[in-house]
């Protein structure tokens, strides 16, 4: 019977996460979505807290009340730009975890010459190898973003040999030690086996590509999360694990789609390494028109609508508020202003709003991609903040540019586009960008932060 | 293959079809929070780790489980406050809040 009640619980708490989720489809339900779904998790800890089964009652809480602390300092510290690297880490910690608790039962369970049951063996083996992946993995993404590691794609000759070699290595021991029994080294072997795994299947990819990287690792940990329940037969954590993992590979799709790209090719593509020589030869150069701010503010205030298209390197400026601040002003003048979201803007997905919703934009404002494209035709003045490869006509135009097929902003429609921009030099993805060089471009050179301060003091002035 | 397994197999499978529907109408605007809200959920290893922790059969066991409740801790509590402090940025027109 007290088993049945904390089947029902976890299944309560599984409710509250689904319906958390959902909620999570429209920015005014989505904060009371994250209530709920915190109050599924406080739910499931307690049932368990309470359960007679648990002896080490003040270990458990020990390590609740450190990490809950450490979690919440992180939680208020992080800055928002720094998103990407929060998330990865929380991911692989998520990971670690599950990592953990498979060595801990593998350790309770282990005896000398005598095999697991064959279904805890194959849970516990594929609850290491999926933790173990998560974790480094993560860490290395993690390290990119943060810059700590370089950006570049790492590769080597034979790579994809050895990932493959590795991989196949970690299912060999998995099947040995299912078969044989626990033998404790080569359980440690296979842990590090996976963990080197994690490093190898990261370090190829390049910076560019990390959204689809941490939406990836995100399922994993879901499923890390999953098989832990596998090894301790517990359906709520199968459930919520099964919940995250589809969560995950859904972000991941949308991804790719974003980016034109293959899942496998984003993987095993090491995209950036190359990118740069194939570029070259497809850009029909012509002279660029520097602008000042004197006439774009100017420009600017007369126009009718302006739609503002920012890129990362509006966030890595500081420059949101600068931008706030100067479409607020040009709605005084009675500008129609809007904001053009391109799904990769950012470091991760949907990274962009987050950035301009903290610079207090109203989220009503920020148009995604579908949505903005018809209208540009109709729209006065274009003006790209920080960004580059998202708005390049190569995307449609080029056939053999590396970002041929790449859903774009199709600024170029509008009728005058503004590009701020600190030099000529091309973007992320090492692509000229033809958009320069367009009679209807004008080229605003300078940091993005003074040149908008400035675009302000001179809308003011009109 | 047990019995048990297959039903736990059937389990995992139908949460993620579930998990596909819920999610694919999570609009661009809010796939950061989603991301952060969904990593918090996955902080539900916590469940094992406790469990596993609170056998405590060997030491060793004990102490993997401390760790590895700590480390889902920090990502169930850093997760939803982040996610938190994101969403509360979500506002329309005139500061109305995001309620």
């Amino acid at each position: 019977m007290k088993a049945a009640l904390m089947e029902f619980a976890y299944l309560g708490a599984a409710i509250l996460f689904i319906v958390g989720l959902k909620w999570m489809s429209a920015p005014s339900t989505a904060r009371k979505g994250n209530i709920l779904s915190s109050f599924g998790m406080l739910l499931a800890i307690l049932i368990t807290l309470f359960d007679q089964h648990i002896l080490g009652f003040w270990g458990v809480f020990g390590g609740i009340v450190v990490g809950g602390a450490l979690g919440a300092w992180a939680a208020r510290a992080v800055k928002m730009t720094a998103m990407p690297q929060m998330v990865a880490i929380l991911n692989g910690f998520g990971g670690l975890a599950s990592l953990l608790v498979s060595a801990g039962e593998w350790d309770r369970l282990a005896l000398p010459e005598f095999p697991f049951p064959t279904d805890v063996a194959i849970s516990i083996y594929a609850s290491t190898i999926i933790g173990a992946v998560t974790v480094t993995g993560s860490m290395v993404a993690a390290g990119k973003l943060q810059e700590i590691i370089r950006g570049r794609p790492v590769v080597f000759p034979g790579q994809h040999i050895l990932n493959a070699l590795l991989f196949v290595a970690c299912l060999g021991m998995a099947g040995y030690l299912t078969h044989s029994g626990a033998h404790p080294y080569l359980f440690l072997a296979l842990n590090l086996a996976a963990l080197a795994l994690g490093v190898l299947l990261v370090i190829p990819i390049g910076g560019a590509d990390m959204p689809v990287v941490i939406c990836l690792l995100n399922s994993y940990s879901g499923v890390a999360a999953a098989t832990t329940g596998f090894i301790i037969h517990n359906h709520g954590l199968i459930i919520t694990g099964a919940l995250v993992g589809a969560s995950g590979l859904v972000l991941t799709q949308i991804m790719c789609k974003a980016m034109n790209r293959s899942l496998a090719n984003v993987l095993f593509g090491g995209f950036g390494a190359t990118a740069v020589t194939g570029a070259a030869g497809t850009s029909a150069k012509g002279s660029v028109r520097p602008i000042t701010p004197e006439d774009a503010g100017a420009l600017l205030a007369y126009a009718e609508s302006v739609v503002f298209v920012p890129g990362y390197g509006l966030a890595v400026a500081q420059a949101q508020h600068a931008l706030r601040e100067l479409a607020d002003l040009l709605e005084q003048h009675s500008v129609k202003v809007c904001y053009g979201i391109h799904p990769v803007a950012g470091r991760m997905p949907g990274h962009m709003n987050v950035l301009l919703a903290e610079a207090n934009v109203p989220y009503d404002k920020l148009l995604d991609m579908e949505v903005i494209n018809p209208q540009l035709e109709r729209t006065d003045v274009v003006v790209v903040v920080g960004a580059n490869d998202v708005v390049n006509p190569a995307a449609r135009n080029t056939p053999g540019s590396p970002i041929y097929g790449m859903p774009i902003l199709d600024v170029d429609k509008a009728r005058q586009i503004i590009f701020m921009k600190r030099s000529l030099n091309p973007g992320f993805a090492g692509i000229d960008n033809e958009l320069f060089y367009n009679e209807k471009t004008s080229m605003l050179f300078g940091d993005a932060a003074k040149t908008l301060a400035a675009l302000v003091t001179e809308v003011k002035q009109v | 293959m047990s019995e048990t397994l297959v039903t736990l197999i059937v389990i995992f499978v139908l949460a993620m079809i579930v998990g596909v529907e819920v999610i694919k109408k999570v609009p661009t605007l809010l796939h950061t929070p989603l991301m952060s809200g969904s990593n918090a959920i996955s902080g539900i290893t916590i469940i094992g780790a406790m469990i596993v922790s609170g056998w405590g059969a060997t030491k060793l066991a004990a102490a993997l489980g401390f760790l590895a409740v700590a480390f889902a801790m920090f990502n169930v509590v850093g997760g939803y406050l982040v996610t938190d402090r994101m969403l509360q940025m979500f506002k329309k027109k005139d500061g109305g809040g995001a309620k």
